[in-house]
């Protein structure tokens, strides 16, 4: 079971608070403005299932309540940052040149 | 005192027999004594039948890593386990084991004709000789293979016994508590540190109970430990006895399970048979020991043929010599002491075989001064003894020839083919191993987590080099934790370190193709069927692992892992490193699901959610039925009435005097905020901004998909508050839906939102009486239609209670919903039931509700649709808001498939004879003429009788069923084909009169 830090509540607490909520980043088209068919695809459907390093949502669910970014290692297991809802996506380089 | 027994040794009580029995056999023992110990000590080898062959075996070792001494035992009703290690089990006054895998008994056993026909067993035998033909496979081979292998017989009574299940935080979790583990223990807590200490055995000292002749700093080794544990103590460290680390997890969780029970013979009624704990350490210490590995040869299963470090275990720790003459063959140093110790004790050594040439002058001069024979250089090729071990063939082996036999008599024989490393916790955390070239093993190389592996674990041998290394490992992660810590030096006298070599199989003069050299004994492995899967094409050793079953047996191959991988590996021509290990996986012993499942048993395996008027409803003879985990009213049965004949009566009240519905399972979500209209207009289909406060809204939620997600009737009560309901399943779905878009879509609404579904008791009135049953209780809102129409809402007092009063209906009739303050709920019901006496009232349920909407063709959202179909399928377009600039759901709703022709939509069935009653799920076909497979072109998800309309109805999703009105299709069941006309959904007051009584 992992340990999962909230950025909100700045605490590092078991997996079980939290809930999984799907790769992070996906932006909601403008739905009032034109949007193609394969955009609204992609943004529906398409998903990177990357081996390595991933960007994905997490819930404080059983705490907070609030949505949070993380990038998560899927090969390890390993949280390399979780950061709050609407900050930039932290650079990859930045991040495995952190870990070491 | 048997003649086995050695006075004065062993950790057994000598002053507590205890009696148990063996296949009703009653055999004596003594407290401390494990059930492998007690019989070895009354000279029985003998203790279970193997998996395929069923040939006769006996315990192999001392420990939990045992294949072969498997047995059932039982402690009382319900409690029986099967498969238990003989080697583990503590003894105790009355407990009763038996032996497994056989018929009629243990010592004469049919199966064991599989012995003899053992070359049609070989390796992947199930897939050679049970191809065909294949009708004979359900009948003939499966269950003919079931019968004849096999180990335990599953309990079939309920264990009554309880399990509980804890969790932990430490600062150093130590697994094992031989002299590294308690070396690091004592290290870390010295330091300051929260120390748990973690051991298997029922207590500490690990190998030092085998090695009572070491001298640690001065004290004998067995004081030591127990100075040691103690001292642990005194620091305040956690030392838990009889409890295994079966697993190693994420960021150093790690599950142990406490065995509290199994060794008492009457145990507190209050205490729990096993704990699981969920240990959450900074670090980790991985103190496990090496297990010592068999030697492979022909016959080396009998009965009597055991590991030489288990039988030096069982003089030492049990005072039990496991015979009166015995060979010891090996090819490492540790099998000479295990013979000096024993004939130290009386056993007659016949001979030290040794496969090295030249073994060490220390070890030769000790023999020699025993007067104890030394054959090195030399194989084993066979073994003679149907029950029990009689003789031992072996032969000199010079360049490479094996030369001419000769034949030992004894009546056991003791073999050591060297030490694996335990690595299984490691390698559940996935490090990485090396393969160590000097040591012809696997040791732990990078890792994962926060740990550190000390001693044998590591490759270490002796018991200075197991301390001086715990304590170094125990300082380190002391240093990890910012702790000022210093490892002791020990001082060891009477060390036995030493050295040996690792084989493939013994090589020999017979055929090779007739050794039934085992290699995995609980799975009957041979190094035949090895060899035969790699010649077959299994290169991996992961397909060599399947198709042979190498390893994959309860003991999960700790014995037969890296004798499996020589022999592959010299199959394959290649070095074991290239050929690699297969994984460990947890738990670390088999555990009983009962530790699992802790207290999620029975009633506490699910919560059961009850409204607050659920006690009336049990009081007045409801059955009930679970709707997500609510337990909600089905339907309230009357002078025995069946299901049919309430349902019908509670419709028939409802539609002609009044009828009263628990509905407070509805969820309820409060929307509130300066820009709650905005955030309804997007999340909702509807138009918000122009409902009024005071009006209510039927509202359809969408995904961004464009399917339907969930409905429920809407009020506004101001200009920044709405009361949403949703369905009973979908409330906690749609509050974490709206949450997600709010805080990561629209984090700039001004909204909140609140899960109201529990704060209220939701009652519901429907029936051309509802109106004059509710108006003398209701303060400050005049009900007529004209004050207070259909879907309007208003907060009042109801009976005194504060309420939110709904004018709605989901029955067709003129309907009330009051809301009040849960705890209220009970009471107010009662009022109005009270006085609902004279208007001719009834409680009705959920059945009943489902008919009377159906009646309206009113959809029942994951009812009538599946997570695929759209407003337009189900006929509700006209809840879309056409003029919003977005909504969820918009964009998806003009995807090319979304608009597609020939989508399954929403309809009416009426079966043409106007009796029969579809079953729900019941597929739709256009020509019930066509073969099979037909095509199936929708299916039914609602029916129900409906009295009202005097003919059964339903709804199905049918291809392209809005352009199908009033054609037939059809239904084919197993006992004929239903015709059916395909109609709109409302058969019941279509004009929607009787909602504006």
């Amino acid at each position: 079971m992992l340990l999962v830090h909230c950025p909100y509540c700045e605490q590092t607490l078991p997996e079980l608070e939290f809930t999984y909520a799907g790769e992070a980043h996906v932006a909601r088209p403008d739905a009032a403005t034109p949007v193609s068919d394969e955009e609204w695809r992609n943004f529906l459907f398409i998903r990177n299932n990357v081996k390595g390093p991933h960007y994905e949502r997490w819930r404080h669910f059983h705490g907070c309540g609030r949505y949070f970014n993380a990038v998560r290692d899927t090969v390890s297991d390993r949280f390399l940052i979780t950061y709050k809802v609407g900050e930039t996506r932290p650079e990859l380089s930045d991040l495995l040149e952190k870990s070491k | 005192m048997s003649n086995f027994r050695v006075a004065g040794r062993g950790r057994i009580d000598p002053q507590t027999p205890v009696k148990f029995t063996f296949d009703g056999k009653s055999i004596s023992g003594y407290k401390g004594d494990t059930v492998a110990s007690a019989l070895l000590a009354n000279g029985i080898h003998l203790m279970g039948r193997s998996f395929k062959y069923h040939r006769p075996r006996g315990a192999i070792c001392a420990g939990s890593e045992e294949p072969n001494a498997l047995v059932g035992t039982r402690r009382g009703t319900g409690q029986f386990e099967p498969n238990t290690r003989a080697t583990v089990q503590e003894i105790w006054d009355g407990l009763e084991v038996t032996s497994q895998n056989r018929y009629p008994n243990l010592s004469f056993d049919i199966g064991a004709v599989n012995d003899r026909a053992y070359m049609l067993f070989s390796a992947g035998f199930y897939y050679k000789t049970f191809m065909w033909p294949k009708s004979f496979w359900d009948k003939v081979y499966e269950p003919f293979i079931r019968a004849a292998a096999g180990l335990g017989v599953s309990p079939t009574e309920n264990d009554p016994d309880k399990y509980a299940s804890r969790y932990l935080h430490t600062d150093v979790l130590v697994v094992g508590a031989g002299p590294a583990g308690l070396a690091s223990a004592l290290t870390a807590a010295r330091a300051g540190l929260r120390v748990t200490l973690v051991d298997e055995n029922a207590e500490t000292g690990g190998t030092l109970t085998s090695e009572p002749q070491a001298v640690i700093d001065g004290q004998p080794a067995l004081a030591w430990a127990e100075a040691a544990t103690a001292e642990l103590k005194t620091l305040g460290a956690r030392v838990m006895t009889r409890t295994t680390a079966i697993g190693y997890y994420h960021q150093n969780m790690v599950g142990l399970c406490q065995k509290l029970t199994d060794h008492l013979p009457k145990p507190d009624a209050n205490t729990p048979r096993e704990r699981l704990w969920r240990v959450r350490a900074t670090q980790v210490v991985l103190a496990q020991g090496a297990l010592e590995k068999p030697l492979v040869f022909d016959g080396n299963d009998r009965p009597g043929v055991m590991l030489a470090g288990s039988a030096q275990t069982y003089l030492h720790k049990y005072g039990v010599r496991v015979g009166d003459s015995a060979v010891i063959l090996t090819s490492h140093d540790s099998a000479w002491y295990a013979a000096f110790d024993l004939a130290d004790a009386g056993t007659k050594i016949v001979a030290i075989v040794d496969t090295r040439s030249a073994p060490a002058a220390e070890l030769l001069a000790q023999a020699q001064k025993r007067s104890i024979r030394v054959l090195s250089g030399y194989t084993a090729t066979g073994t003679e003894g149907r029950l029990r071990i009689k003789s031992v063939r072996v032969n000199p082996v010079v360049n490479g020839k094996v030369g001419t036999a000769e034949t030992l008599p004894c009546d056991c024989l003791l073999m050591s083919g060297g030490w694996t490393p335990s690595l299984h916790l490691f390698s559940h955390t996935k490090g990485a191993l090396a393969w160590n070239d000097d040591m012809q093993t696997f040791l732990p190389d990078r890792k994962t987590e926060d740990c550190e592996i000390a001693g044998a674990g590591r490759g270490l041998w002796g018991i200075a080099a197991a301390l001086n290394d715990g304590a170094q490992m125990g300082a380190t992660v002391a240093r990890h934790l910012e702790k000022e810590a210093s490892a002791n030096e020990f001082g060891v006298e009477g060390d036995r370190p030493g050295t040996g070599v690792s084989h493939k199989e013994l090589p020999t003069d017979l055929n090779p193709g007739k050794a039934r050299a085992f290699v995995d004994y609980q799975n009957d492995v041979t190094a035949k069927d090895l060899r035969l899967a790699v010649r077959e094409g299994m290169h991996s050793i992961e397909h060599v692992k399947r198709y042979t079953t190498n390893g994959m047996a309860t003991d999960q191959g700790k014995m037969s892992n890296i004798n499996g991988l020589n022999i592959a590996a010299d199959a394959l021509g290649k070095p074991q490193p290239k050929v690699g290990l297969t994984t460990f996986r947890p738990p670390y012993t088999p555990t009983s699901f009962g530790a699992f499942v802790g207290y999620h048993r029975g009633d506490h395996f699910e919560v059961t959610r009850k409204t607050p008027i659920d006690s009336w409803a049990e009081e007045n003879g409801a059955i009930f039925e679970p709707v997500s985990l609510w337990r909600r009213a089905w339907y309230f049965p009357k002078n025995g009435e069946d299901m049919d004949a309430a349902v019908s009566r509670e419709c028939k009240t409802t539609r002609s005097a009044v009828g009263m519905f628990d509905a407070s399972t509805l969820g309820k979500i409060e929307v509130v905020g300066p820009d709650a209209v905005e955030f309804m207009n997007r999340m909702y289909t509807n138009p918000w901004t122009k409902l009024a406060p005071g009006r209510t809204r039927y509202g359809l939620l969408l995904g961004d998909d464009g399917y339907i997600r969930d409905d429920g009737v809407i009020g506004r009560l101001s200009d920044d508050r709405f009361h949403v309901t949703t369905t009973t399943g979908g409330a906690a779905r749609v509050m974490n839906m709206m949450e997600d878009y709010l805080q990561t879509e629209w984090p700039d609404l001004k909204v909140w939102l609140t899960s109201t579904t529990e704060q209220w008791a939701t009652i519901a009135l429907n029936g051309p009486n509802a109106r004059k049953l509710l108006e003398p209780f209701v303060e400050g809102q005049d009900l007529s239609d004209e004050a207070f129409p259909h879907m309007s809402i208003v907060e009042c007092t109801v009976a005194g209670f504060p309420a939110r009063l709904f004018r709605v209906s989901f029955t067709g009739e003129l309907g009330f919903e009051v809301n009040v303050p849960a705890c209220h709920g009970r009471q107010l019901w009662e009022i109005l039931w009270e006085a609902g006496q004279k208007h001719g009232i009834c409680a009705y349920g959920t059945e009943t509700m489902h008919v009377l909407r159906a009646e309206k063709g009113y959809i029942i959202v994951g009812q009538d649709t599946d997570g695929t179909v759209t407003p337009h399928d189900a006929g509700i377009s006209w809840a879309i808001g056409k003029n919003k600039p977005d909504f969820v759901g918009k964009r998806g709703l003009e995807r090319p498939d979304l608009v597609a022709e020939g989508r399954k939509q929403l309809v009416g069935l009426l079966t043409q004879d106007g009796i029969t009653k579809l079953e729900e799920g019941a597929q739709l076909v256009l020509d019930p003429n066509q073969p099979i497979p037909m095509k199936m072109v929708g299916h039914v998800t609602s029916s129900y009788h409906s009295d009202a309309v005097g003919r059964p109805i339903a709804f199905a999703l049918l291809e392209g069923g809005h352009s199908r009105m009033g054609e037939t299709i059809y239904i084919p069941m197993p006992d004929g084909v239903i015709n059916a006309e395909v109609t709109g959904t409302v058969f019941y007051d279509p004009k929607g009169a009787r909602l504006k009584l």
